[in-house]
């Protein structure tokens, strides 16, 4: 009946601060992470500092240098304005930076909540629900968002609240999917034993569980604000006028690409094209490493 | 001479993990002659798969064979290219996995897949399914036509399994190796596939490497066996000697654990292994087994023994002739037994009846199950797959709702249907042990959180009390401090089933369901298991109903037996009698479907068929269609009720007790 007495062990002893050691070390080995927060840590660095480090302010008009080419003063050239573009690409970082995280979160939250009752209860609430989302999905985001828009009025936390209010079925989704599988698992039955209430299971048992899965899908989802966010400010019901936000940018110039001055539209694009793979980079990463 | 169908020479297998070549198997050397069948035994983690991988080099990606020599009909199967050894796995060797449902393609008709083996032999399509059809019939298929039409997943585990094999013969290789064949089926479907591998052993002339950690099916099939602990031979010799007088003390203690029949609860403890085996990897100095041997001397730390040459056996142990008298690893202090006291039943179950619906069919999972339980009585519930065992113990914790017409009653009242609606007390006083710690145990909460949450809910402790119960209980499922800050995936199994046990003992239960405690537990571990679970009981003054399809295991602990099969109980009585009989046919079968580690065997009774679906019971006696001792019309027609066949003895059967005590042999 000594079982446990003697000294060697079977299985490799690790607490849970050493696990998650292991699995940070997991996710710097990976390339592909690595070069995702490169990109991400880079554009953030940008959105926080950009404004004290610029050599240009990025709202200042020159009217005697617009429409420069680039050059040794002018890196990326400047806009019709005579404005700095590399200035309004560096600090154009932060509107966007702002709108598109917050946006996902809230999303998020709102999502993990509804999706974890969807699925623990399953029953009416399920169904109903389920059949909601099931419509919302079937409308064009971009779209919806641009009616709630013209309805409530254009302004950074309309903005914020409208993606998030777009996301927030998507994840449900995702979450009542793992939901599903979790509260079959006995150790759900064995909190029931124990008088646990349904909120404890859901918030505290079933929720470490499915926190894998969430992280990756928000993480994809930050990818699709960023992009949303972009959208909605070039068709000008995003973010408002001076800021020198990305889309915003692209919206104002991109007429004059036909006249030969590229360096207005190109690096606002470059710079949205190099977040959103950032951030897909990021969900890459997470994943692998989150699915073994 | 013939080459050897298989031989290992000195072979080394190691994993690279996390950048450290850990060893798995070390020095492994054995070899099988044509048309001998050879076991391999051993417990979790000593590398018995490893070794089977090894002998068709189809090690993981991070495995390597670091050193030795193998060779399958005589070539060596290290220094064959991919083309040479592609051919070779096609036409020498074959392989059968433990899970037949995951070695079969589920998108392919059986026949069809069967056929494929032919066919790249060159073999016609025409020719080919005729082939297959032939093959199925030599696994005794009755109706090759018809199953070689189906895809597998409607065929039955024994069935899959039936296939599995046929598709291994086909080619008529000169290895098989059947990797624990038979672990995930019941055991009455466990004896027919056994006795068809026996069958084809000598109607084929296959070798044949049989890999499992159940001793007795190892006893009754193999010529030669080898016993491996810790990726290390430490025992080899022909079957019936290595058991019967076993000259390694590992050997000793793995034969010592099993539950036998003369072991009761009341009596005694069983015995153990103490301690655990090595990590995976780790090369201790000296004789590997050191640590747990009760035999060990400053000799075997110092120096590892060779495999010693006993004249055609061989024992890696300095003492081999102290073997036998191993000093027995028992409780040191044995609880006074504990007497059920005949104050009345503390449970009752009346009609309990469950009805699931699929689809606009009734599946009756259990019917008019009526028992009742004693204080300190531990009823052992045996039962195939699908007889309606965990629903039972669902239904009784209120995790399911029974039918509207079942009762089920503690201490004489009678509890609602459901968990929700329970007053706390009588939540508190019925748990559970489940079978699965993976499932049971919240794998993100560490070991403190889990018992100590469970002790918090159930008992109201907080702040000292708490810390000081936690401790305490710990303890009594002698579970090490030092494992409290882990969460359940750093343990082994049999930790996990103690922090299992420990959750379900937090609030001082009453009575305690025990579903398959011990089912994925190694011999050695169920054991230590089974013992704590009878201490427990009789300190705490619990019942217990433990449910199982291992008979020895329910033995050793049950004071009563409920036999159930498709929902229905068909016997129930106090342990000995339904044991020493009369009874019930089905009662009868399964007794003489577990294998005995003697190896020799009494009249063996097998059942044909497959257990029916309870979505469609046969009509009358729901046994009548694999009953041996069917005797007419009666049985289709008419369901018999429970009959009295001895003091509170009951057998569901037209044919009278005494008759069927009189031929039961």
């Amino acid at each position: 009946m000594s079982e446990t007495s003697a000294a060697p062990t079977i299985v490799p002893e690790i607490t849970v601060a050493q696990e998650r050691r292991e699995r940070l070390a997991q996710l710097l080995a990976s390339p592909t992470f690595l070069i995702g927060l490169a990109i991400v840590a880079f554009w953030s660095a940008c959105a926080i500092f950009g404004h004290s480090v610029v050599p240009y302010d990025p709202y200042a008009d020159d009217m005697l240098n617009t429409l420069l080419a680039p050059s040794r003063e002018h890196p990326f050239g400047t806009d019709s304005l005579g404005r700095d573009v590399l200035s309004r690409v560096i600090t154009g970082s932060r509107d966007i930076l702002t709108v598109a995280p917050l946006a996902t979160l809230l999303g998020t939250l709102g999502g993990t909540v509804l999706g974890l009752f969807m699925g623990y209860s399953r029953g009416l609430l399920d169904e109903v629900v389920s059949r909601i989302v099931d419509a919302l999905l079937a409308l064009p985001t971009v779209i919806v968002a641009l009616l709630a828009l013209v309805a409530l009025g254009t302004s950074k936390m309309t903005v914020v609240l409208v993606i998030a209010f777009g996301f927030a079925p998507i994840i449900a989704r995702t979450v009542r999917a793992a939901v599903l599988t979790e509260r079959e698992l006995d150790y759900v039955a064995a909190a029931k034993l124990r008088l646990e209430g349904p909120l404890h299971i859901m918030f505290a048992e079933i929720l470490p569980n499915v926190a894998p899965p969430i992280l990756v899908e928000t993480t994809v989802r930050l990818g699709y604000a960023i992009f949303t966010v972009a959208t909605l400010s070039f068709i000008g019901f995003g973010i408002q006028p001076p800021s020198p936000d990305w889309g915003l940018s692209i919206s104002a110039n991109y007429g004059l690409i036909g006249g030969g001055y590229w360096w207005t539209v190109l690096f606002d694009g470059l710079a949205i094209a190099s977040l959103v793979i950032g951030v897909n980079l990021l969900a890459d990463g997470l994943e692998g490493v989150v699915n073994g | 001479m013939a080459e050897d169908a298989l031989a290992f020479d000195e072979v080394d297998v190691s994993y690279l993990v996390r950048g450290t070549p850990r060893t798995v198997l070390r020095g492994l050397s054995f070899r099988i002659g044509r048309g001998e069948t050879y076991g391999l035994v051993g417990e979790s983690g000593c590398g018995k798969s490893t070794a089977a991988f090894a002998a068709v080099r189809y090690l993981p990606r991070n495995g390597a064979v670091t050193a030795g020599r193998i060779r399958v009909n005589g070539q060596d199967l290290m220094s064959m290219g991919q083309r040479a050894l592609r051919s070779l796995r096609q036409t020498a060797v074959a392989m059968v996995y433990q899970d037949p449902g995951r070695a079969l393609n589920p998108s392919i008709r059986v026949g069809q897949q069967i056929a494929e083996v032919f066919e790249l032999a060159g073999m016609e399509r025409e020719a080919a399914m005729a082939k297959s059809a032939e093959m199925l019939d030599r696994v005794r298929i009755s109706d090759p036509q018809r199953v070689m039409e189906r895809y597998p997943h409607q065929l039955s585990g024994g069935m899959q399994q039936r296939v599995a094999i046929a598709m291994a013969l086909a080619r008529n290789p000169a290895l098989l190796i059947l990797d624990e064949p038979t672990t995930g089926l019941d055991v009455t479907v466990e004896a027919e596939v056994l006795d068809l591998i026996e069958k084809l052993r000598l109607e084929f002339d296959t070798a044949i490497l049989f890999i499992s950690h159940n001793l007795a099916i190892v006893a009754r099939l193999c010529e030669r066996t080898g016993v491996l602990y810790s990726g290390r031979l430490v025992e080899e010799g022909p079957t019936r000697s290595l058991f019967e007088a076993p000259r390694h003390p590992y050997t000793v203690g793995l034969l010592r654990c099993l539950p036998r029949p003369e072991r009761r609860k009341k009596t005694s403890r069983l015995d153990t292994i103490p301690g655990f085996p090595p990590m995976p990897g780790a090369a201790p100095q000296g004789c590997i087994f050191t640590a747990r041997c009760a035999l060990a001397t400053e000799r075997c730390r110092r120096e590892e023994p060779p495999l010693i040459d006993l004249g055609g056996r061989f024992s890696r142990c300095h003492y081999h002739e102290l073997a036998a008298d191993l000093p027995r690893a028992e409780a040191v202090q044995m609880a006074e037994p504990l007497v059920p006291s005949p104050s009345g039943p503390i449970l009752t179950i009346d009609k309990l009846s469950k009805t699931y619906r699929v689809g606009d069919q009734a599946l009756k999972a259990l019917r008019e199950v009526s028992l009742d339980l004693e204080a300190g009585e531990t009823l052992g519930l045996v039962g195939e797959s699908g007889s309606g065992k965990t629903t039972l113990a669902r239904s009784l914790l209120g995790l399911t709702a029974a039918d509207p017409a079942s009762r089920i009653m503690m201490n004489g009242r009678t509890l609602p249907p459901r968990i929700g609606a329970r007053v706390p007390g009588d939540v508190k006083a019925l748990q559970i042990v489940f079978q699965n710690p993976d499932s049971a145990l919240n794998r993100s909460h560490a070991v403190r959180r889990l018992i100590g949450r469970a002790i918090a809910k159930l008992s109201g402790l907080g702040g000292a009390a708490l810390k000081q119960r936690l401790l305490a209980l710990t303890r009594s499922v002698q579970l090490p401090d030092r494992y409290l800050p882990q969460k359940p995936r750093a343990l082994s199994g049999g930790l996990k089933q103690r922090v299992a046990i420990a959750r379900a003992f937090a609030g001082d239960p009453k009575v305690v369901v025990c579903d398959e405690p011990t089912s994925a537990l190694d011999v050695s571990v169920q054991a230590a298991i089974l013992n704590l679970l009878a201490d427990l009981q009789a300190s705490q003054k619990v019942s217990y109903i433990f449910i199982s399809h291992d008979l020895g295991v329910v033995r050793y602990l049950a004071d009563r037996i409920a036999v159930l099969y498709l929902g229905r109980i068909v016997e129930i009585g106090p342990a000995e009698q339904v044991f020493a009989g009369p009874h019930h046919p089905y009662t009868a079968a399964l007794l003489s479907a577990v294998p005995d580690i003697s190896g020799g065997h009494g009249a063996r009774i097998r059942l044909q068929g497959e257990i029916p679906s309870a979505l469609g019971p046969p009509p009358g006696c729901v046994f009548q269609t694999r009953c041996p001792r069917k005797i007419g019309p009666i049985c289709e027609t008419e369901e018999p009720a429970l009959s009295e066949a001895g003091p509170r003895h009951a057998i569901r059967c037209h044919i009278p007790p005494a008759e069927l005590m009189a031929t039961r042999d």
